[in-house]
């Protein structure tokens, strides 16, 4: 790393330090002249974004923790306490608070980014899957987070989530108890979902480390998804993309800023509000909005698989349900092989384009239906819009390779841009 | 590809709102009346004198069943009163506080240090001179029911006789507005049930109106600091932007 | 190095009047984005200092009446023990005759009591913060009659000033009022 040949630098100290460690080699390397495409849109923001999202994250949790007691007894109260009676603690913990949902908010547009251009293909396959990796990382801290300021939706959504591993068979019951550490979620599950939440995101830094270094590996991807051919497609990183990935964060701040101070508990739950009662659930027990969609797909098994006809059943709806909920997530990682198309860009697969708005479109209607009471016809939106998820990568992406009808590329990202400025 | 890209944005964020709406919408069956609020929108600011209002509804009715036990009395200075008058206040209260030298529980007068003084030692104490029912504590009830103030308000005021067909449950009263519509308070409001000192008339309404706003206060006392530190955080940043931009536009310039 | 860069980029093609402007810029863009960064640091320090409800407990009020003539009692007080000695004549009239320019941290007596049979005092040596013996009666007072801190050995009189070992300053008095003649309010 940074090692070999260095240049040396002008100022002294800078120079003395790189000689023994090349960090500033390496900086330089990786973030001044690090060829980049030079047609990224705004789209390619938010991996700057979602990597600010995670240092304020640890930062705000670090301060939060040194105010917060994991006792089922006294976690609520010194959630308020931070609230009240901490200097800015309110202002710390609506940041944390609503920085989940930032987080996921620039994360969701960041792999939709990578499924529009396909980033995910060849020769990134790898740095995809630590993508996919790092989402699952983050959906388990969020979760562990949830569970801490111990309220109804905190304790009641960690009984109905850790609830989903019963479904395993044999093991399951055994399972949940020594994930509960007793037999309900109780003072030791707050006590190791606290230990786990402060440790994860530490473990996601290292996985972001690892999805970075893939992508200094292979260089970034591009709207026109070609690769660059020489450094007249490429500029340096620092500071053509250092000060645009500073306007989009500014920017993305300023919506930041907009939900933390005037609708702080616009996304959150009036039930988060409650101390936990573990006799009596609340009457909607619904997840957090980025969980929406997922919790759709594990209501909307509400069959058992088998043989029809037959009394044979070889998946219950409840373990069907936490298959397709896991699955739905596990098949991304998959997305590399899936898609068999030589072309890259959505640009310039007309079809691929339109299947993936459908994506979206059952996507976010899942997650309407997530919000839903499990029934009527709620229920049918979200059977249809599970159906299409799983289709979208078993059948339409394996098969849009072959039928497809790519638009024809252009020569280099140099050609197309300048094509484009006239 | 501008157009493109926008297109795509607006469905990001209508694929955003589309999930959020209902979460927020799920939790009332009636639609509340919406009142107007000295604290509404991104500049309101509480009003005082209301606030002392409904403080003074809450002291005189609803502290016999209802704690409020996250507010101490000296965050009463938020609500314009002075050190003398929240010790006043304050020793109207006893504490049990100990043990002392002797190894026994004492009584003392309620400082501006302590907690607001419930009207029960315990949940179990507390259900069982309610019929079973536990007057939740109202601290946190602004942000822990759907619609905050509004509801508030609107169940204070939403007493009815009930519809015909409907038999009320013992000990249990009709309210148009609370889940289910049986609710084991009775019609805690009466006009005339207070006076205040500013001489506002104390209809059901306007003690209801002022009660709620005390308890938006309880549940959320930094939102004022909040709001004023957003708007120049938000002026903050949008110049910040607009500055990056500049300098993004300036660097790019050469390119393309 | 990667402001030259920046500087490199764009200024071949920029006349001067610009480049003034350019560095105007990016100066406001340096200051903006530090007055920032300072401004959020600043919530983050402060979140650590007290919070509303320590404040709120800052003082503890103490009833005298049960201490005898000879007495001692340690109260808690901000985390910290605060000794509260009920001086006999004996105990003043020797804190009063000391000389007091000869002593390593001089102060009278008067200066440190506002009844003269009332001494209180915060119970931490001034040396590395340990608390004094001497409360109880049969500990070692060292040998001014005071208080003895056994960390290092440091010597306090009956005033509680340093006489003899490392500490450097006398043990402090912390702001109190007396609200009767036999109750105290400490902070």
């Amino acid at each position: 790393m940074g090692s070999g040949p260095r240049e040396d630098f002008k100022n002294p100290v800078v120079n003395w330090i790189d000689e023994r460690l090349p960090v500033f080699t390496l900086m330089q390397k990786e973030y001044g002249v690090f060829p980049t495409p030079k047609n990224f849109n705004y789209f390619w923001n938010f991996g700057a974004i979602a990597m600010v999202v995670l240092v304020t994250m640890i930062v705000t949790g670090i301060f939060l923790a040194m105010n917060y007691t994991a006792h089922e007894d006294m976690a609520f109260d010194s959630v308020e306490r931070i609230m009240r009676d901490v200097n800015y603690g309110w202002l710390l913990r609506y940041i944390h608070m609503n920085g989940a949902s930032m987080f996921f908010i620039a994360i969701y547009i960041h792999i939709y980014r990578g499924m529009y251009y396909g980033s995910y293909k060849k020769p990134r396959e790898l740095l995809w899957i630590l993508g996919v990796l790092i989402l699952v990382l983050l959906m388990a801290t969020a979760f562990m987070g949830y569970t801490l300021p111990w309220s109804q939706m905190s304790g009641w959504g960690a009984t109905v989530i850790t609830s989903l591993f019963s479904a395993i068979p044999l093991v399951g019951d055994s399972l949940l108890t020594w994930l509960w550490g007793g037999f309900s979620v109780d003072n030791p599950t707050l006590n190791r979902f606290y230990a786990l939440h402060y440790l994860l995101p530490f473990v996601i830094c290292a996985v972001v480390f690892l999805h970075i270094w893939a992508l200094h590996v292979t260089g970034s991807n591009n709207p026109l998804g070609i690769e660059p051919k020489g450094p007249q497609d490429t500029l340096p990183f620092h500071p053509y993309y250092t000060m645009k990935d500073s306007f989009g964060i500014c920017v993305f701040l300023v919506f930041f800023a907009f939900m933390v101070f005037f609708a702080p508990n616009y996304l959150n739950h009036a039930d988060h509000y409650v101390p936990f009662d573990p006799l009596v659930t609340p009457q909607h027990i619904v997840p957090e909005w980025y969980f929406l969609p997922f919790y759709a797909i594990l209501r909307a098994v509400t069959f058992d698989i088998g043989i029809p006809l037959t009394k044979i059943v070889f998946i219950e709806a409840k373990l069907g349900g936490v298959l397709a909920m896991f699955g739905s997530i596990a098949l991304l990682g998959f997305m590399p092989w899936l898609d068999t198309s030589k072309v890259r860009s959505a640009k310039f697969r007309p079809m691929y384009k339109l299947a993936l708005f459908g994506l979206v479109a059952a996507f976010v209607a899942l997650g309407i239906a997530g919000a839903k009471p499990a029934e009527g016809l709620w229920l049918y939106v979200s059977q249809v819009s599970m159906a299409y998820y799983f289709a979208f990568f078993v059948v339409i992406l394996p098969m849009l390779g072959k039928i497809e009808k790519t638009k024809p590329l252009p020569g280099s990202i140099h050609e197309a841009v300048t094509a484009k400025a006239k | 590809m501008k157009k493109q890209i926008l297109t795509l944005a607006v469905v990001a964020v209508a694929g955003f709102g589309a999930f959020v709406a209902p979460v927020n919408a799920a939790g009332t069956a009636v639609e509340l009346p919406k009142r107007d609020w000295s604290f509404d929108g991104a500049l309101g600011t509480y009003d005082r004198n209301q606030l002392q209002r409904g403080f003074q509804v809450y002291k005189e009715v609803c502290a016999a069943c209802h704690g409020l036990d996250r507010v101490f009395y000296r965050n009463l200075t938020a609500l314009g009163y002075n050190e003398e008058q929240i010790k006043t206040i304050a020793s109207e209260y006893s504490v049990v506080d100990g043990p002392d030298d002797e190894g026994e529980m004492f009584d003392r007068p309620a400082r501006p240090s302590d907690r607001f003084v419930g009207p029960y030692p315990n949940i179990q104490a507390a259900r069982s001179v309610n019929n079973g029912a536990y007057p939740p504590d109202l601290s946190l009830i602004a942000k822990s029911r759907a619609g905050g103030a509004d509801y508030i308000a609107a169940l204070l005021t939403g007493y009815e006789q009930a519809p015909a067909d409907v038999e009320v449950m013992a000990g249990m009263h009709w309210n148009k507005y609370f889940n289910g519509h049986q609710i084991a308070m009775a019609a805690p409001l009466t006009d005339g049930q207070v006076s205040y000192a500013d001489e506002t008339p104390t209809t059901v309404d306007q003690m209801a109106q002022d009660v709620a706003a005390f308890l938006t206060w309880a549940a959320e006392p930094h939102m004022e600091v909040r709001k004023r530190m957003g708007v120049k955080v938000l002026i903050f940043l949008s110049i910040f932007a607009f500055i990056m931009y500049r300098v993004k536009r300036k660097i790019w310039r050469d390119v393309h | 190095m990667s402001e030259t860069k920046a500087t490199h980029s764009s200024s071949a093609h920029e006349p001067d009047s610009g480049s003034t402007r350019r560095d105007f810029l990016y100066l406001s863009a340096a200051s903006m984005a530090a007055v920032g960064a300072g401004s959020v640091g600043w919530a983050f320090v402060d979140s650590m200092n007290p919070a509303q409800d320590t404040l709120a407990m800052a003082s503890t009020e103490v009833d005298l009446a049960p201490i005898e003539i000879g007495q001692s009692i340690t109260v808690m007080w901000r985390g910290k023990p605060v000794f509260i000695r009920h001086r006999t004549a004996n105990e003043i009239e020797t804190a009063r005759t000391v000389d007091v320019s000869a002593l390593r941290d001089p102060q009278q007596d008067s200066d440190r009591v506002k009844k003269d049979e009332w001494l209180i005092l915060v119970g931490i040596c001034t040396h590395l913060g340990c608390v004094p013996v001497g409360q109880k009666s049969g500990e070692p007072r060292g040998e001014y009659d005071g208080w003895f801190c056994p960390c290092h050995g440091s010597h306090y009189d009956s005033s509680g000033r340093i006489r003899k070992g490392p500490a450097p300053k006398n043990l402090a008095v912390p702001d109190y009022q007396f609200l009767t003649d036999t109750s105290v309010r400490i902070g």
